[in-house]
């Protein structure tokens, strides 16, 4: 059953807010180092999806879900530790959020709290993550100076680099530019399309035309139910639905 | 009326209000100040008293004092810290959450005459503590864990909300994510509120009345199970108890209470400017 390019098999899958339904009969597939978007106008599920993802949702005290969600096969919920599940899925949210720590311990806060106390391994997950994210050249001389410091843009590298000091699988972006200038935008783009080859990036987007440029494969979302998904230039081209075409037009939303 | 009048004559009521505030703590200072400060001197700080508590120093009244308030705290800041963290960071808001919290909202506003019964009845007589400073110090605790509890509660929950959602999304454990994002970011705040109590507690002289204050000791307490004079005791003793203590060793004795409450709230302010300065978010 278990396909391997499958990273994440989400199936019959349900979010409720007390009796507000945010997802409805959800299922679809995340193939490994994809760059998969989900697309839709505001209150379409797609951030409940994303913190479906790592689990982020249980901290609405009054949402519940039901069908299952299955990482490599595994369910999420019955088959792993939550705290296992989001050191292997990060997310960056739509706001840069540094702690108000130092560059560096913001970067090692996910492995100090694995335990780690080596300053050597440290030390190297901190350049290895800083240069992944593009981070590395700006930061290197200052990485002992507080993180509220940086840039915008810069702070939202930093959160990449945070998450990928921990090894994960998979990076789960919220709006990621929604902050940001156009040229931060365009750099976080370049790091998305790189970070694929080794990561499978989930990124939820306001902007349709983002979505086009890095997605390989595209979701729309409308009032909690996908209305479809398809390969992303197909999708930007010929959709199956009249409203994802309506709503990529900018007929609404 | 004119509109301008009626707005002057809204001014200098509010004004005149405000003043009035003021005044009594003016006029209290510079009295206690002025007929105090001549007693104030090495041998009155650091010397017992002699003859009959009309002469020499309130020594074991200060340090009895200082071991009550040391006592409370560290009594009631742990309990009242871990409490608080229970209550903000654990607890949903069901109906038992509700309860507690009205509970200490309530526990706050107990007349302080009331905790030194429950003091007698609880540590003194049925633990058989007797009165000594221990079941001092735990009466003074539990009048100030309301404090503690309510201040601690406010420093934790205005920590920012994201914190906590960013270090559970890293993969930290509630309880990691509470120790090494939130409680760093609230130790100001709670601290601040810890000030606050023993400034309560050393001031109260109800809790101590039953509990643990000497009207008179020769010597200095040598256990926690002695008991022990305390300052606003002493000042209640030598105001109205024994008769031709001089006035300004009265007014002295309340001199240096008030001096050691006041630089604990100094030290309280000063903690609370420092944390909104060095405040990022």
């Amino acid at each position: 059953m278990v396909n391997p390019q499958h990273k994440f098999s989400v199936r019959n899958f349900n979010v409720h807010y007390d009796h507000f339904s945010a997802l409805r009969n959800l299922n679809l597939e995340i193939n490994a180092n994809e760059i998969f978007t989900v697309i839709g106008p505001a209150n379409s599920g797609k951030t409940t999806f994303l913190n479906s993802l790592n689990r982020l949702i249980d901290l609405v005290p009054a949402s519940r879900c039901s069908g299952e969600i299955l990482l490599d096969g595994i369910d999420i919920r019955a088959g792993m530790e939550v705290e296992t599940l989001r050191r292997k899925v990060g997310i960056v949210f739509a706001l840069p959020l540094p702690l108000p720590i130092s560059i560096f311990e913001n970067v090692v806060f996910g492995l100090r709290m694995q335990g780690v106390r080596d300053l050597r391994r440290l030390n190297q997950a901190v350049e290895r993550s800083l240069r992944e994210s593009y981070l590395w050249d700006e930061v290197k001389d200052r990485l002992s100076t507080p993180a509220m410091n940086l840039s915008g843009g810069q702070q939202q590298r930093l959160c990449t680099a945070r998450i990928l000091a921990g090894q994960p699988d998979v990076l789960l972006f919220d709006e990621p530019t929604s902050g940001l200038d156009p040229i931060s935008t365009a750099r976080i783009e370049e790091t998305l399309l790189i970070l694929k080859k080794k990561y499978t990036v989930v990124l939820v987007t306001n902007n349709v035309a983002q979505a086009a440029r890095v997605g390989e494969r595209t979701a729309f979302f409308l009032m909690g139910e996908m209305i479809e998904v398809s390969e992303t230039g197909k999708m930007f081209t010929t959709p199956a639905d009249t409203r994802t075409g309506d709503y990529i037009t900018g007929k609404f939303g | 009326m004119d509109p301008r009048r009626s707005q002057k004559i809204a001014f200098a009521v509010l004004l005149l209000a405000t003043l009035l505030v003021v005044l009594p703590v003016v006029v209290i200072l510079a009295i206690i100040v002025a007929k105090g400060a001549s007693a104030i001197s090495w041998d009155f700080l650091f010397s017992m008293p002699r003859e009959g508590m009309s002469a020499g120093g309130i020594l074991p009244a200060i340090l009895g004092t200082l071991y009550l308030v040391l006592g409370a705290v560290i009594f009631a800041v742990p309990l009242g810290v871990m409490a608080a963290i229970y209550l903000v960071e654990y607890s949903s808001d069901n109906r038992m959450s509700r309860l507690v919290k009205l509970a200490i909202v309530n526990l706050a506003g107990v007349p302080s005459v009331v905790y030194g019964l429950f003091g007698l009845g609880i540590f003194v007589t049925f633990f058989g503590f007797g009165a000594s400073i221990l079941s001092g110090s735990l009466t003074l605790g539990i009048m100030i864990l309301p404090v503690i509890i309510t201040s601690s509660r406010e420093a934790l929950e205005s920590v920012p909300k994201h914190f906590r959602t960013v270090s559970l999304s890293l993969g930290a454990s509630r309880w990691q994510t509470i120790r090494h994002s939130v409680l760093p970011h609230a130790l100001p705040g709670i601290l601040t509120g810890m000030i606050l109590g023993l400034g309560r507690a050393a001031g109260e002289t109800a809790p101590i009345l039953f509990t643990v204050a000497a009207f008179y000791l020769p010597r200095l307490p040598q256990s926690v199970f002695d008991q022990s004079m305390a300052l606003p005791y002493h000042l209640y003793v030598i105001s109205t108890q024994v008769p031709g203590i001089a006035e300004n060793v009265r007014y002295g004795t309340a001199l240096v209470l008030l001096t050691l409450v006041l630089l604990l709230n100094l030290a309280a302010i000063v903690l609370r400017s420092r944390f909104r300065r060095k405040k990022k978010w």
